[in-house]
């Protein structure tokens, strides 16, 4: 935080600059004041891209925890329940980190509404968490000594882990998904109108990154359900990041252009370069790891991406200009008859 | 109006609402004209050309409320036949005296009245600013005048009228004021229509008028065609200053002026007033008509107020303790006689001309050029700091070390830190409570000079100095309360309201008060303001109570009259002019005037009523003499005297214009007051060489966001905030021209300095085709000083120094300058660009251009030997 | 509270919040057609509220200073300078294309010396709108935005932990972060004056009444009546904005009369609470979460390796 408001001036400059149109009638394809955006850009700052990363992460990582965990493979339930912990640690504080007062962090738990996905997603949190942390956890017991009072504790952490990574699994598609819901219940065009699409990208990426998780930490060989799970998830990403790009007409543009374009783009080359070397790499254990690298920062880009195209889109009046004036062209059109 | 008086123009919104049209004419669109049915573009400075073209078209169609002209106008009055107009002899007037740029106006005078008017050489007068003092009342005619009431006789003043304005056509407005004649034709039709019997227009002006070097003939212009059309005393009618400060119009009622006394009794001349007699019947004229009769009474009132038991009618109520004039001690000749030398102390107190008045660096030179100077503000401005922090500090003219002005800064208490009244322009008197304390050691005016007279009374206690006694004599006696001991604000109240020696009873009114020493009264006119003990201008009734006029929120001097020379709402028989317009009018019955408002006129004088052989005073003026305070009861279209620049408004050109007088070869008023200073200078207009060194013409007004010279706006940060820098507008062709771009610096140069803005490219400002030619305005705010919270430079130090003759108001307005992209020079190299433009433009440091234009013929006025023995004598007196 | 989908039932907010027989809904009717721009709107509401200074930055957006509504400017006073529109004036150059503000460069480009186009210069006071169906209300997380008895939208400041989640859900562009403060500003109707029966500072200080206080429904008449009378009187680019119950955001607490489209404003043509697609929101999520869970499935049962 800096100690000065930033003057007016700076924080609105317009996004696009068109230069020289000097005294000359500039093409009337839409009018504003002074070219500045109609919406305030979303105050969040890169914590809240990391987050949704991170967030994905530990969603993937429960359930390829849990998975490894029903299907007895330690190393795989091993590393998930290590990754989901890590992320979710790194999440909440990143959420925390972004607040204009963090100390008041707790203030999220004063009320639970269904109508602000950040509410929801606290709770979401709030249960996830623990339980991820407590899957986690047990996963020391072979290190505490066998008698005594922590001796009992040795003795029942696996079970309670057990529960816990079932129940850390269970709420991981919603911690995954819900971020979807939360950038799109905003003004902000282009994720808004984005909703039908970004849970999809964002459970694929979830999946894809805990996917990740498991080719760098677990051995080819027990790593086949992380490989197939990369494939689901970069299927679920790649069709839902094609919709947003492609589905949402004037409001597709930023996801395609700038910045975010290119973190998107990014983001598919790294998917398939990851699924492929997954797929193709055979038993290297090297080919794996750098197959996992790729998938995790696969989603770094896209959440990114995602998350830029939306600063992008509330920057520029023309995305909020234009589609509303269809929107009401057409209401109007409905309305005469 | 909507930029500098936006709580006022909620009336004009809400008249809008109502249907009334709004015109607005200004060099550029504000947000006035943003919210008026028509703008007209126009010329700084050539509004009377504008005027006149309305005179011309009231005339020549004779669109004129005849009846009222007839009756209540000296339309029908014959004026001497020595009288020569503008018209006549290339754009001055007869009586001319090019010796002292004044006017002999005996020749201007009504037909048989050449000698006894009291006129005559108007050169003292003209250093005095003595024109001022027929703000209230006019100047005095004695008997009967002639009359022709068809009004065909050439010499009558509707005649002359005609003829002076006969060449102010709508293709001359064109081409003079840049105005396209279909906007004039509007306007002219507008006005017309919405006048006569059944309805009424109103005109409206502030300092874009009277900031000229023929400002007061402006405001004439405009209360010709007011008049003409039958719009004065009447609701909806009038000729509206908008005034200044919060109580500017008090400050002219109770004065800060240095020729004035309270309720616009002149200040003594020591030529002229050397005993009481002289002073008072220099004022009251004796056989004159009108209400000015009474004056001795004022004026002994007056001076018992001051010195109370020491004022006596023996000895003329110390009449020898007031201070005389003796010359033009206007704050410009002030200003110069610092740089002089001549002026050693000065007190400055609620006034910052270090950034408000023009040349500022003249300002802020004779300043540092003090022994003492004490300031007395709400904020550290620049009139206090510039030894410290001013440009001149910069280019090395004011070394800090060495100035010698030793600058003490008081500060004050804030209008809503002390009790008061402000009197607006309305003349409505209003009582402020205090809100706050003031903080710290800020005290307030009342407390400061009370004090201040204490504590010198209290040094001189014992002396026996005859020079002492004025300051030992007075009466000095004033209740105080609260650990500051702060005088009681009501005390005051009622002292200048007045009240009965004897008893201490508050009077009633002005009538009360007598010449023989029985009265105190502090300021005639506004007597009654503490009628029955009571503080009327506390009375805050709501509007909604009580019916339009609202005669019970304040108080109005005179007489709680809300609207004067409302004798002339009625016809001449005293009945309305129409029911929709009624205001005041004759009861038969009940045998009065009567009405909404206080009638001004007295209550009992029939219409019918006609003054007998002989009369004088108020007794002289009949039963249809609506403007009662005129020495012959009539409005006046043509001005014999009391104006010292002609008789009837004539277009000059500014004294700095980059066009010749399309009209007369006379290029600018000839009486403008000059100054020949070495630090003084004027840009060159035709028909002088090298005026395109300066091309362009510049004017400078306000910006809501700002007050005045920004000592109560610029150090207080949601204001601030809201104009942050110094910027110049200019229209986008001149940017064009000039390569200005949008957010860039200019500098603008005039021949006494240059001052750098931002640039605003707007289409707010449009060029005119003026002449054949086209004219670039460029317009600035004049609120940016070197101190606060925003800074920037001073626009008031493009400005040389030229005064209108009659009331010493500067020409801040308009000047010319050149303008350049980029930043200014800084440092010494600053001075040297001024140089440059001065040597190019064939500048002589203490030369200013000739009063006559070259070529204009001169008729040496007063063929007689006594009367220029006069005009020499009266030169000999500065 | 998220029953949004039906754009023709108005109701009362206050009501809908749980207040049992609130007062009457107040808020604001703001005529720009007599807007004078003084600003006494912007600096009463900083001098009331004590909201700090936005910044001294000339922007060179004609009389502007401010810029926008933001945490440190609860009411903005817009400034346009444009051509006339062809309805209104009997000269209109009919070639230039009239673009409300110009997109950057100078604002001018009308006037020659030999006669200027027709000009106009619209000012608008611009204020938080008090949504009826208010996305920042609708999203905060912590509570601290609630609706008062009167229908308005006001922030706890002693709740707000700035997550900044309102500021994005904002159709209008209102609400706003603070940056030396963390916290999330923007007007409060003048929640502590209006409730001891006081008019807005903003209102109070407005001399010409471009800005109106009262109750919402009487507004909505006199509203409809001045549009009326526009119309009459040859001003046919009048119109209401926000005043409509079935528009996207449930009609505005504040509503406007402009005389141009609202994007010349800065202003959006057509709000909508986002919350309004939030239950189909809901279910994507949902079948996108099944499909997480549904993919993490097959992975772990559909092959050996
Ligand atoms: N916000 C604000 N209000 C103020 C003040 C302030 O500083 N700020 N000052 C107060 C004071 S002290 C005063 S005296 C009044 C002054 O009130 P105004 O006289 O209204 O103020 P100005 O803005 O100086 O001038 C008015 C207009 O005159 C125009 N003008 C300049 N030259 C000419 C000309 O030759 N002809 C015509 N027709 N117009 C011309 C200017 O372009 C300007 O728009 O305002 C008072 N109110
Ligand atoms: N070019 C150009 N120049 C102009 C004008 C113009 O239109 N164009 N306008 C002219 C006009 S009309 C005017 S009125 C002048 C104004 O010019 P000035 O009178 O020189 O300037 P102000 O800033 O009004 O100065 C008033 C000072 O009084 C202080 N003050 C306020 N209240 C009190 C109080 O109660 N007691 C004391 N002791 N101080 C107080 C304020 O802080 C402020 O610094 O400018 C003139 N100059
Ligand atoms: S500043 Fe005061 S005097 Fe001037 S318009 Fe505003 S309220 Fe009136
Ligand atoms: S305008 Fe924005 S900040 Fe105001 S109530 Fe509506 S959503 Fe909330
Ligand atoms: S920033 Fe404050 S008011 Fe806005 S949503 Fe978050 S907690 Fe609520
Ligand atoms: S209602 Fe109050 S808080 Fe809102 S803009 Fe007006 S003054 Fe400011
Ligand atoms: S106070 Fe009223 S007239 Fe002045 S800018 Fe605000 S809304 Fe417009
Ligand atoms: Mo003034």
């Amino acid at each position: 935080m800096s100690s000065q408001q930033p003057p007016v001036g700076e924080r609105f400059r317009r996004s696009r600059q068109r230069r020289d149109a000097g005294l000359a009638v500039p093409p009337a394809e839409f009018s504003s004041y002074y070219g500045r955006p109609i919406l305030k850009p979303p105050v969040w700052t890169w914590e809240i891209a990391a987050y949704l990363f991170t967030g994905g992460v530990a969603a993937g990582s429960s359930l390829l925890a849990a998975g490894g965990q029903l299907t007895g493979r330690p190393a795989m339930r091993r590393a998930g329940r290590v990754a989901a912990l890590a992320a979710v640690t790194a999440s909440a504080g990143l959420l925390v980190k972004d607040l204009g007062r963090p100390e008041r962090f707790h203030h999220m738990l004063r009320v639970a509404k269904p109508t602000s996905p950040m509410s929801v997603g606290t709770w979401i949190v709030a249960a996830y968490g623990p339980a991820a942390g407590l899957a986690a956890i047990a996963e020391a017991a072979p290190l505490l000594p066998r008698r005594g009072p922590l001796g009992l504790v040795r003795r029942v952490l696996p079970p309670v882990g057990r529960v816990a990574g079932l129940a850390a699994a269970a709420t991981a598609p919603a911690l995954g998904t819900y971020t979807g819901v939360l950038l799109a219940d905003t003004a902000v065009p282009s994720w808004h109108e984005a909703y039908p699409h970004l849970p999809v990208v964002f459970a694929g990426s979830a999946l894809a990154s805990g996917a990740g998780v498991g080719l760098i930490a677990v051995p080819p060989a027990q790593a086949g359900p992380a490989r197939r799970m990369a494939v689901a998830g970069a299927a679920l990403e790649l069709y839902g990041a094609h919709q947003v790009e492609s589905r949402l007409g004037l409001l597709s543009e930023p996801y395609r252009t700038g910045r975010a374009g290119q973190l998107l783009r990014a983001g598919r080359t790294l998917t398939a370069v990851g699924v492929a070397g997954a797929v193709l790499g055979g038993r290297s254990r090297v080919v794996a790891a750098l197959s996992g690298a790729a998938l995790l920062a696969a989603s770094v880009a896209t959440r990114f991406g995602v998350f830029r195209a939306g600063v992008a889109s509330a920057r520029d009046p023309r995305y909020t200009v234009l589609p509303q004036r269809e929107r009401l062209a057409r209401r109007r059109a409905a309305e005469t008859p | 109006m909507a930029e500098a008086h936006p709580v006022g123009f909620q009336w004009v919104m809400e008249a809008r609402k109502r249907g009334a049209k709004v015109f607005h004419v200004d060099p550029r669109f504000t947000r006035t004209s943003a919210s008026a049915d028509t703008y007209l573009p126009i010329r700084a400075g050539s509004d009377i050309a504008l005027l006149g073209g309305v005179v011309n078209y009231i005339l020549s169609n004779e669109l004129d409320f005849r009846e009222y002209v007839l009756a209540y106008t000296n339309a029908a009055t014959i004026v001497s036949e020595d009288y020569v107009d503008a018209e006549d002899a290339d754009g001055l007037f007869s009586g001319f005296d090019p010796e002292t740029g004044s006017y002999v106006q005996d020749s201007w005078q009504y037909a048989g009245h050449e000698r006894d008017s009291g006129s005559g050489h108007t050169a003292t007068e003209r250093d005095t600013a003595a024109g001022l003092r027929h703000e209230s009342h006019g100047a005095p005619i004695a008997g009967q005048v002639e009359r022709d009431d068809t009004l065909q006789h050439p010499r009558c003043v509707y005649q002359i009228l005609k003829r002076h304005f006969v060449r102010y056509t709508p293709e001359m407005v064109e081409r003079v004021c840049g105005l396209p004649q279909e906007k004039f034709l509007e306007l002219a039709r507008a006005w017309t229509q919405n006048s006569g019997r059944e309805r009424t227009g109103c005109l409206i002006y502030s300092v874009g008028w009277t900031q000229h070097s023929v400002g007061v003939q402006y405001i004439r212009t405009g209360a010709i065609i007011q008049l003409l059309l039958g719009n004065v005393g009447r609701p909806g009618g009038g000729v509206l200053a908008l005034r200044g400060h919060a109580s500017i119009q008090g400050s002219t009622d109770i004065p800060t002026l240095f020729n004035l006394l309270p309720g616009y009794l002149p200040m003594p001349h020591h030529a002229q007033h050397p005993t009481f007699d002289e002073w008072v019947d220099a004022i009251r004229h004796p056989g004159q008509k009108g209400f000015w009769g009474n004056a001795r009474a004022y004026a002994a009132s007056l001076l018992k107020a001051y010195w109370g038991d020491a004022a006596t009618p023996d000895n003329d109520f110390c009449y020898g303790y007031l201070p005389r004039m003796t010359g033009d001690h206007g704050t410009y000749q002030q200003v110069l006689d610092m740089i002089d030398g001549k002026i050693k102390g000065y007190f400055l107190l609620g006034q910052n001309p270090a950034v408000g008045s023009a040349h500022g660096r003249a300002q802020r030179l004779g300043m540092a050029n003090l022994d003492w100077l004490v300031v007395r503000d709400l904020f550290m401005i620049e009139s206090a700091t510039f030894w410290q922090r001013g440009p001149e500090v910069a280019t090395g003219e004011i070394v800090p070390q060495e100035c010698r002005t030793e600058v003490f800064f008081l500060p004050a208490a804030s209008h809503v830190e002390k009790e008061g009244t402000f009197t607006q322009t309305q003349r409505l008197v209003q009582w402020r409570e205090k809100a706050v304390d003031p903080p710290g050691d800020a005290r307030s005016e009342l407390w400061f000079f009370y004090h201040l007279g204490r504590r010198l009374r209290e040094k001189l206690a014992g002396s026996t100095l005859p020079r002492d006694r004025a300051l030992l004599d007075l009466a000095w006696d004033y209740p105080t309360h609260g650990p500051h001991d702060e005088p009681d604000a009501e005390a005051v109240l009622r002292e200048i309201n007045g009240y009965e020696v004897a008893t201490g009873r508050p009077l009633a009114s002005f009538a009360e008060a007598r010449d023989d020493g029985t009265t105190a009264v502090g300021c005639w006119i506004y007597a009654g303001v503490y009628a029955d003990g009571v503080n009327q201008a506390a009375r805050r009734r709501p509007g909604r109570e009580q019916d339009w006029v609202a005669a019970e929120w304040g108080w109005a001097w005179p007489a709680n009259r809300r609207m004067l020379y409302n004798r002339a709402s009625a016809d001449p028989q005293g009945r309305p002019w129409s029911e929709r317009k009624r205001y005041v009018w004759w009861d038969e019955s009940a045998g009065r005037w009567t009405g909404y408002d206080v009638p001004d006129f007295e209550v009992t004088k029939a219409p019918t009523y006609r003054p007998p052989e002989g009369a004088t005073g108020p007794a002289a003026l009949a039963g249809d003499d609506p403007f009662v305070m005129q020495s012959d009861g009539k409005g006046w279209l043509f001005a014999p005297s009391g104006v010292v620049d002609g008789p009837l408004p004539t277009h000059y050109e500014p004294a700095e214009s980059p066009v010749r007088n399309s009209f007369y070869g006379q290029q600018d008023n000839p009486t403008r007051k000059t100054y020949r200073h070495p630090v003084n200078s004027i840009n060159p207009s035709p028909p002088q060489e090298h005026s395109q060194v300066f091309p362009y013409v510049f004017t400078v007004s306000r910006l809501t966001e700002h007050h005045t010279a920004g000592g109560m706006s610029r150090t207080v940060a949601p204001l601030a905030e809201l104009q942050p820098e110094m910027f110049v507008e200019v229209s986008p062709a001149l940017a064009a021209v000039a390569g200005l771009t949008h957010l860039g610096w200019a500098h603008l140069i005039s021949a006494r300095a240059v001052i750098e803005a931002k640039v605003l490219v707007t289409d707010r400002l449009v060029p005119l085709r003026v002449d054949g030619r086209v004219i670039h305005q460029l317009w600035l705010p004049y609120h940016f000083g070197f101190e606060g919270l925003v800074t920037g430079d001073s626009a008031n130090d493009l400005f040389g120094i030229t005064l209108d003759p009659n009331v010493l108001i500067q020409e801040s307005k308009i000047g010319t300058c050149d303008v350049r992209p980029g930043r200014r020079p800084t440092g010494p190299a600053l001075r040297d660009l001024v140089d440059d433009y001065r040597t190019r433009a064939g500048i002589v440091a203490g030369a200013v251009p000739p009063a006559v234009t070259p070529g204009v013929p001169v008729d040496q006025p007063g063929e007689t030997a006594g009367e220029r023995e006069t005009g020499a004598d009266e030169r000999g007196d500065r | 509270m998220v029953d949004t989908d039906d754009r023709s039932t108005p109701r009362d907010p206050a009501t809908g919040a749980g207040w049992v027989d609130p007062p009457p809904r107040m808020g604001f009717f703001t005529d720009t057609s007599v807007c004078i721009g003084c600003k006494a709107c912007e600096v009463a509401c900083k001098e009331w509220n004590g909201v700090p200074t936005s910044g001294l930055d000339l922007l060179g957006m004609s009389y502007d200073n401010t810029g926008a509504l933001t945490a440190n400017s609860w009411r903005h006073v817009a400034f346009i300078e444009q051509p006339r529109p062809a309805a209104a004036s009997e000269q209109t150059d009919t070639t230039t294309q009239f673009l409300g503000m110009p997109q950057s460069g100078p604002p001018g480009r009308t006037g020659t010396a030999e006669g200027r186009n027709d000009f106009r210069w619209l000012m608008m006071s611009d204020v938080c709108k008090h949504c009826t169906r208010a996305g920042c209300l609708d999203v905060c997380p912590t509570g601290a935005l609630f609706r008062t008895e009167f229908g308005t939208v006001v922030v706890q400041e002693d709740i707000c932990n700035g997550c900044g989640y309102c500021v994005s859900a904002c159709p209008y562009g209102v609400i706003d972060r603070r940056v030396d403060d963390g916290r999330v500003w923007k007007c409060t109707l003048c929640y502590d004056r209006i409730g001891a029966g006081m008019t807005p500072a903003c209102a109070q200080a407005c001399p010409t009444e471009s800005i109106q206080y009262g109750p919402l429904d009487e507004l909505r008449e006199r509203a409809a009546a001045r549009v009326a009378t526009l119309h009459e009187r040859g001003v046919p680019e009048a119109r209401l904005y926000g005043h409509d119950p079935s528009d996207g955001v449930g009609g505005d607490g504040a509503f406007f009369l402009l005389l141009d489209e609202p994007e010349v404003y800065g202003l959006p043509p057509d709000p909508q609470v986002p919350t309004h697609d939030l239950p189909k929101m809901w279910k994507r999520a949902g079948v996108a979460a099944l499909a997480m869970a549904a993919g993490a499935v097959v992975a772990f049962l559909g092959g050996k390796r």
